[in-house]
């Protein structure tokens, strides 16, 4: 597959922590696909960010050829659909696709939202301790849906793994935050995390948990109720 | 001689306009289902078994295969049925396409609900004003055509079908007022031609009927909203 030198006009306007760049940062590695990564000050945005994403002032966002492509999984999606020659990320079959969509959103709603629940509730308050018990569902129905497979996508990584692995880093965090066992909890996803981390692509694209625990703690100081 | 193609059925229920969207999605693609309609008061085994996850309509049935999440099975619709896509077919559209759609259900979702079910004791000015902003983003989209999808009705009318038809239904039964023809012209053209559609008419829930619906109703979601306001 050849890399082009113009880093396929690629750039990507990301942010270190972010499992949302991440996933994309993942995804470009697995298709083989240069690009030109933009670190950004989430402090100070860039004119080129709020130019790029007017409607959320939000990273990540794709650059191609310009033209700003926003919110992690269409950035995904449009990759496969703009490089067809590259590695797919989705399967090809329809149902199988469905799975993977319906399970990348799940992880949006479900886990991340509930995350910053976690985080952002003082601790021991009553919407923290309601969130303790979402997100503890949450794993237990990831985990389960996992179940016996190597990956979510099945037999082999896909889509879906890509969308779900970036939130393995955090999984520590919830566990303090929510006082749960994550082992306990979703152990089968522990596992996958694992084997996951294996790939180099998601080797050089995850931050360790005790970094990103440091991030929480940035986080609740800063945006956390008092 | 070929197999007969396999069934498709679909569960909703009354007043949603998740199942609005599906329904338009097979129609325009020529696809025959048969739909099962949900007491949403009183959810049935067959729902909790296709959908345990979010125990939600709708959900579609296709032979031995199950979607749930309506813009997930917008996207099935679109790939296992032949017919008219509902999606462009330029990847950099079908992002955009994709990004509108995202941006209705999650970020344009929490004002609106705000604007229009909490009482009089929540300052709703600032929801407003967001809930309309939103509204003039999305209107922008339109670019002059007279639909998202250009002359035809496609993936993000669909999408975008509540604020053709519920908002109205919902401003009548809370009185209050969002949408205004000077400040949203095409915006109003738009929801306009779409509740006029042939297609949309034969699974649209009737105004009055809608009406009824939303002000029996309006204690419980004034509740939701409350709670969620809290969360």
């Amino acid at each position: 597959m050849a890399v082009e030198k113009n880093n396929n006009g690629l750039q990507l306007l990301g942010f270190w922590v972010s499992p949302f760049a991440q996933r994309c940062h993942i995804a470009l590695a697995e298709k083989g696909l240069s690009y030109e990564s933009l670190e950004q000050d989430l402090s100070n945005k860039s004119e080129l960010l709020l130019r790029a994403n007017p409607v959320h002032k939000k990273i990540p966002v794709l650059l191609h050829g310009g033209r700003p492509i926003c919110e992690s999984l269409v950035i995904l999606q449009y990759l496969d659909e703009a490089f067809p020659e590259a590695s797919a990320l989705l399967p090809s079959d329809p149902g199988a696709r469905a799975h993977a969509r319906f399970w990348a959103g799940f992880v949006d709603t479900k886990v991340f939202e509930c995350g910053v629940r976690l985080w952002k509730r003082k601790a021991g308050s009553e919407p923290q301790v309601q969130a303790r018990k979402e997100m503890v569902e949450a794993l237990r129905t990831l985990d389960a849906e996992l179940g016996d497979k190597p990956f979510l996508a099945g037999e082999a990584f896909g889509f879906v793994d890509v969308a779900v692995v970036p939130f393995a880093a955090w999984l520590v965090s919830y566990g303090r935050l929510g006082e749960f066992d994550v082992e306990e909890v979703c152990p089968r996803l522990v596992a996958w995390a694992e084997r996951c981390g294996e790939r180099e692509s998601v080797a050089k694209s995850i931050h360790p948990p005790e970094k990103v625990w440091e991030f929480v703690g940035f986080l609740k100081n800063k945006l956390g109720d008092k | 001689m070929a197999a007969e193609a396999p069934a498709v059925k679909l569960i909703g229920g009354y007043g949603s306009p998740y199942v609005h969207r599906i329904e338009m999605a097979l129609r325009l693609k020529g696809v025959t289902y048969e739909l099962i309609l949900e007491d949403l008061r009183n959810k049935s085994e067959l729902l909790f078994k296709h959908n345990p996850v979010h125990k939600l309509v709708p959900v579609l049935l296709h032979g031995d295969r199950t979607v749930c999440e309506s813009l997930v099975i917008l996207e099935y619709i679109d790939e296992a049925f032949d017919g008219p896509p509902l999606l462009p077919a330029d990847p950099y559209e079908r992002s955009e396409a994709r990004f509108w759609a995202q941006f209705i259900d999650q970020k344009f979702a929490r004002p609106f609900w705000f604007s229009f079910w909490t009482g009089d004791d929540v300052d709703k000015r600032a929801f407003l004003k967001e809930a309309k902003e939103n509204l003039t983003l999305l209107e922008a989209q339109l670019k002059g055509r007279s639909f998202f999808g250009g002359d035809t009705i496609g993936f993000l009318d669909i999408t975008a079908c509540a604020l053709a038809h519920w908002l109205g239904v919902t401003e009548e039964v809370t009185g209050v007022t969002l949408v205004n023809k000077e400040e949203l012209p095409a915006f109003c053209k738009w929801a306009d031609g779409y509740i006029s559609d042939e297609t949309v008419k034969q699974c649209l829930p009737v105004r009055d009927e809608l009406v009824a619906y939303f002000s029996a109703r309006k204690e419980m979601y004034m509740a939701r909203a409350r709670a969620t306001l809290h969360k």
